[in-house]
């Protein structure tokens, strides 16, 4: 079920995506379009199959044994799941930011570094770290204290750093599965108001159990069912006029 | 940070054939470590049998050592590694489960039981001579019981203690506090539930242990060297208080001696040697299996 | 009077007035019982007393007889002969000489081979390389000595023609061996207890299992493979009969692999399989060289301790 996207220009597709956990059907035969330059966000009870959904985008189901993927995502005109693809070159283009930050021990110099060595970047590095912490919005805070361990900062300030060390590869699609899910409120709002800043330079899709924040910060919503795509649109025409029952008893509380 | 697609692109330089190769060459290089540990311990082994062979015999088990080497054989030394380990395990298994109960179910959390139990911790790794020169002044000397398998036996049993002492804990530890608790319930007192209720259910855990811990007793050599057993004995212990001698001492003395034929006596006593520790430790994984899926009900 | 029907002291009948109170003997008991247990877990305070004690006292009386300054300076060690040299020196360079050899062999072949059953094995694969592992790892060191006596040696001097019958080489590559397993096996538990999240960031960055795993994972669990890397050297230190079969009974100072060597344990228990009278200065050098022995190993073992829960307490 595909938003208009004739009137999009489509960043990432997917066609009839599936996800078996060994006999167990996670992800049913989903086919959508996410938009270039939008903000989409997957809702859902939880074992909906949401975060599977989202993990096949940037193949990450591969570091599961047990996981099986058929179908296609298509990202710039190749089938991300074709035989001669290589997750390793996908993950670059298509970053991820995780539910519990998770920066590295190492300082926060190094923690956006790493990207940038590991994919042989050939500018200036101090340059690149430096606007990567700026596009996370957290350059202000971390500009003297560079050298210091990233752990030592607080749980909203190691996301955001998680957001900048993503960001400093230049990925075209940002995946975020419940970036704000571990952080306090006021944290929260500010990763929501960075979703807003950073959507004009990149495709992102968030995973959420939260509703309000899924109708704050998203354009389009989709909404996932016991692994099967129930409705995607208008992330406002969604939440006020759903079309279908199932959407409207979900967003109603009627089940969680 | 604008521009998609091949400008974004130029900027980074994956190299990705060249990483993977890398990646390759490293699990190379990590399976070829794998290799040398598992081909090692299968030349050791060969060398063994193939030096042993012709040495192990019917006589050979029966016989006591000689200076002449067709006719030796490693009778006493059998018999003093039995002695020794019964006696081990005797003195052993009190002191160490009876510490394992007092740590899991009776000492009140503070800084003597931690204090306890990072000492137990390093004792662990005190090298095994120390404790042949503790067992010397203390047992040997101190107590009087001179050259024995006394001695001999204390030495060993102070020097697997700290083992047993963990292996019954986990095993205590492992016990559900549930079954404590309705034990208490009922009205039994801590002795009534550790005897009745909680060293029922922590025995095969705890024997495995101590099974692994006479395996790892019956292979040293230096404390007992330290507490006087010798090599060359030509009567069988009867009684604690004899001199004695054991398996790895035997292989020492045959190996240190420059005449070939006793390298190959030395090779089939280590072939008797690591058929009882094969015998043991297959039985200690027995039992936790059974054990293991006992519980699984 | 009639009419009172006051429960009996000491009835156990419930009800109002039950008596509640210790039966008298179980008391007692029950005490007799703990007080006997926690004498069961005094046996082990008492075993590191009774090891220091001893080593302290019978060294106190060695050192009545020969200046520290000698014994830990000196660069000749002879109690045994008439010239007399008690410099702890020589013995110190063979126990170092063989535990840095071994070092050599099982450092690398220990963390590599930890490296590969955490990051790159199937489950397949752990279940069969980890026991035989532990195989070698259970070896009686009786039974590396005569290796490396009999099988490294002549091997070793097939290609090194000028190395001895009794040489440090030798005992180095078979010490080397036996700790494989104990750095394989500490290693790879300290790479298990780095959470996945972060092999899971460095995925999604897009890196490759080499780079998640050497740049990410190992640099991790560093403080951990640190603590094994000096738990393992503390057990060479310690060793006994392989040094003693293999690397030979010469305590001299020199840094060549391929001359003998004595170490301090391979001393020890040469003057036990003498007949040194007890009470004399040679005695005592076993309870001075024990000393020392035992207080470089508890260094060793206590910094690998403190550094295993600082580690453990970064990630839990």
């Amino acid at each position: 079920m595909n938003i208009p996207p004739g009137q999009l220009d489509s960043a990432l597709d997917t066609h009839d995506l599936s996800v078996f956990y060994g006999d167990t059907h996670a992800v049913k035969r989903i086919s959508l379009s996410i938009p270039r330059n939008r903000v989409v966000a997957f809702i859902g009870p939880s074992g909906c199959g949401k975060s599977t959904l989202l993990r096949c985008f940037n193949r990450m189901n591969d570091l599961i044994p047990a996981a099986r993927v058929e179908g296609e995502v298509n990202f710039r005109g190749t089938n991300l799941y074709a035989p001669d693809v290589d997750p390793v070159e996908v993950r670059r283009r298509i970053g991820m930011v995780f539910q519990k930050p998770n920066p590295f021990p190492k300082s926060i110099y190094e923690n956006i570094a790493f990207g940038l060595r590991i994919n042989g970047f050939r500018g200036n590095l101090d340059e690149q770290v430096e606007r990567s912490l700026r596009a996370a919005a957290i350059w202000d805070e971390v500009k003297d204290r560079l050298e210091d361990r990233a752990l030592e900062l607080s749980g909203g300030q190691q996301q955001r750093l998680c957001i900048a060390r993503a960001l400093a590869v230049e990925p075209e699609i940002l995946l975020m599965d419940e970036p704000a899910s571990a952080l306090d409120p006021i944290a929260t709002s500010r990763i929501e108001d960075l979703i807003e800043d950073l959507k004009s330079d990149y495709t992102i899709v968030i995973v959420t159990h939260n509703m309000q924040q899924a109708a704050r910060v998203s354009d389009y919503t989709a909404f996932l069912y016991i692994g099967e795509l129930i409705e995607y649109g208008d992330t406002e025409r969604l939440f006020t006029n759903p079309a279908k029952e199932r959407t409207e008893q979900y967003i109603t509380g009627r089940f969680g | 940070m604008r521009e998609a697609g091949p400008a974004r692109d130029a900027r980074f330089e994956p190299r990705l054939a060249r990483r993977r190769r890398n990646g390759r060459m490293f699990q190379a290089v990590c399976l070829a470590s794998i290799a040398v540990s598992l081909v090692t311990l299968a030349t050791l082994l060969a060398d063994i049998a193939i030096d042993g062979a012709a040495w192990l015999s019917g006589e050979f088990l029966t016989s006591f050592p000689s200076r002449i080497s067709s006719r030796a054989g490693i009778r006493p030394a059998i018999l003093g590694t039995i002695w020794i380990m019964v006696l081990v395990a005797l003195i052993s298994f009190p002191f160490g489960v009876g510490a394992a109960i007092y740590l899991e179910e009776y000492a009140p959390r503070g800084r003597l039981t931690k204090l306890i139990q990072t000492n137990i911790a390093n004792l662990a790794g005190v090298p095994s001579i120390v404790y042949g020169i503790l067992g010397l002044a203390i047992f040997v000397r101190y107590f009087g019981f001179g050259r024995s398998l006394l001695a001999g036996a204390a030495t060993l049993a102070l020097l697997v203690l700290p083992v047993v002492i963990i292996a019954a804990q986990e095993a205590i530890r492992a016990v559900p506090s549930s079954l404590r608790e309705a034990a208490y319930g009922v009205g039994a007192t801590r002795w009534q539930v550790v005897r009745s209720h909680v060293l029922p259910v922590a025995m095969p855990g705890i024997l495995t242990g101590m099974i692994l811990s006479l395996s790892r007793a019956i292979g040293e050599t230096a404390p007992l060297i330290m507490v006087g057993a010798l090599a060359f004995v030509a009567f069988t212990p009867t009684s604690p208080m004899d001199l004695f001698t054991v398996l790895p001492i035997q292989i020492f003395n045959w190996t240190a001696r420059p005449q070939a034929d006793f390298h190959g006596l030395a090779a089939a006593a280590i072939a008797v040697l690591l058929v009882l520790l094969l015998l043991m430790n297959m039985t200690a994984i027995l039992l936790r299996n059974r054990y293991q899926s006992k519980r699984g009900q | 009077m009639r009419d009172q029907v006051a429960p009996q002291a000491g009835s156990d009948s419930g009800g109002p007035g039950a008596d509640l109170r210790w039966r008298a003997g179980r008391r007692v008991g029950e005490g007799v019982i703990a007080g006997l247990l926690f004498l069961c877990g005094l046996v082990s305070v008492l075993t590191t007393v009774g090891i220091v004690v001893v080593l302290v006292t019978e060294s106190s009386g060695f050192f009545r007889e020969v200046p520290l300054v000698d014994f830990l300076t000196g660069t000749r060690w002879s109690p045994l002969y008439t010239n007399q040299r008690f410099g702890i020196l020589p013995l110190l360079n063979g126990t170092l000489l063989i535990a840095v050899g071994a070092m050599l062999i099982a450092l690398p072949i220990g963390l590599t081979s930890a490296i590969y059953l955490s990051e790159y094995a199937s489950p397949r694969v752990r279940g069969i390389v980890k026991p035989l592992l532990e195989i070698l790892a259970g070896i009686p060191t009786v039974v590396y000595g005569y290796f490396a006596l009999l099988f490294i040696t002549p091997l070793l001097r097939v290609a090194f023609p000028s190395a001895g019958v009794y040489n440090a080489a030798s005992a180095a590559i078979v010490v080397g061996i036996m700790i494989i397993p104990m750095v394989a096996s500490l290693s790879e538990d300290a790479l298990s207890a780095v959470p996945r999240s972060l092999r899971e960031a460095a995925y999604g960055l897009g890196a490759t299992k080499f780079e998640v795993s050497t740049r990410v994972a190992v640099p991790a669990a560093l403080s951990g493979i640190v603590a094994s890397f000096i738990l393992a050297i503390s057990r060479a230190v310690g060793e006994t009969m392989a040094v003693t079969l293999a690397a030979g009974a010469t305590p001299h100072m020199t840094l060549s692999f391929l001359d003998s060597v004595q170490t301090m344990t391979a001393y020890i228990v040469q003057v036990s399989l003498g007949e040194t009278p007890h009470g004399s200065i040679e005695y005592k050098t076993i309870f001075a060289v024990g000393l020392v022995l035992f207080c470089m190993t508890l260094a060793m073992n206590l910094v690998s301790n403190r550094i295993t829960t600082r580690f453990r307490e970064v990630y839990e």
